[in-house]
């Protein structure tokens, strides 16, 4: 890396496109600012914010519940549940990007896994066809890239951020779904941070028991790959 | 030989075939390049893990081009 090269306060890179290679579908979301490493990292202490400000009023109650009236145990249970289901939803959200959606087309989907792995290094080909997700390590993170949605793992693997992005195009075989958004995501890696929704960030664990046993090894591969790099 | 493909609903097709220094087989393959971005697609290079360069006029120096469709946040 070049001293003029911006670097993020995790010490990769910034993302960056180079001159011209901007999504063109920033035009359709030009009210958001363009997705940095700083950005992203924000977004993540504000769900951080967002988890405890659920949680931490529900334990306190049940808390206070317990020392004033231990006969009120019920209703303190009740409220530890709320603490930990709360934030166990929004997880639930986030993991569900990367779950299959759609039509499988069982004819076409050989063909388009044929170009996606064209398109993957031989270790992340064999991933992708046994978890569903395309791993791509890039300047914001390692990104395991699904059909209609990509989780993004923070250098260090500290935190997962969960991104809703797709082709709206349901006639497409599920690899193809894949191959656009990876294309798309190496063209201008913060243009699809900022492209696609944001739904949700936190700890590795938590997202991890909302996805299907098959996505699993993929995000630990995220994890690792998170790890190695920082 | 390069390639000029489309994702699409059969996984892909391939739009056009050709060889440097063959006038014609150039001549139609940036004729269907230009029907695609027409057509909304968007012209994106393959350069290896980590990077692809769209392009709105076709490499003919290139070995493959992809036409992709926009994406969207869910």
């Amino acid at each position: 890396m070049s001293p003029a090269e911006p670097r993020a306060a995790s010490g990769v890179p910034e993302a960056s496109a180079g001159p011209g290679a901007e999504l063109p579908e920033l035009a359709a979301v030009r009210w958001r600012p363009r997705a940095t490493a700083r950005s992203v990292a924000a977004r993540g202490r504000i769900w951080t914010l967002w988890s405890l400000a659920h949680t931490v009023p529900f334990l306190g109650t049940a808390a206070l519940l317990l020392f004033l009236e231990p006969w009120s145990a019920p209703v303190a249970l009740a409220a530890v549940a709320h603490a930990w289901i709360i934030p166990e939803l929004y997880a639930a959200r986030g993991a569900a990007v990367v779950r299959p959606k759609g039509a499988r087309h069982e004819r076409s989907e050989p063909v388009a896994q044929g170009l996606l792995g064209d398109l993957l290094g031989h270790e992340e080909r064999d991933l992708q066809r046994e978890t569903g997700l395309a791993l791509e390590a890039g300047a914001l993170g390692v990104w395991l890239v699904g059909e209609a949605g990509a989780l993004l793992v923070d250098p260090g693997g500290r935190r997962v951020h969960c991104f809703c992005v797709r082709v709206p195009d349901p006639d497409l075989p599920p690899s193809d779904r894949i191959a656009h958004l990876l294309l798309a995501l190496r063209t201008d890696e913060a243009g699809f941070a900022t492209v696609a929704n944001h739904a949700f960030a936190g700890a590795p664990w938590r997202v991890r028991r909302r996805l299907t046993a098959r996505a699993r090894p993929g995000l630990a591969a995220g994890l690792l790959r998170a790890d190695r790099r920082s | 030989m390069a390639k000029l493909i489309r994702m699409d609903s059969t996984g892909h097709s391939t739009l056009a075939e050709w060889r440097a220094g063959d006038p014609a087989a150039e001549e139609a393959a940036i004729a269907a390049f230009r029907t695609q971005l027409d057509q909304g697609y968007i012209g994106v290079v393959s350069q290896g893990a980590g990077h692809a360069a769209q392009v709105d006029d076709l490499p003919l120096e290139a070995d493959l081009v992809i036409m992709r469709r926009p994406i969207a946040g869910g």
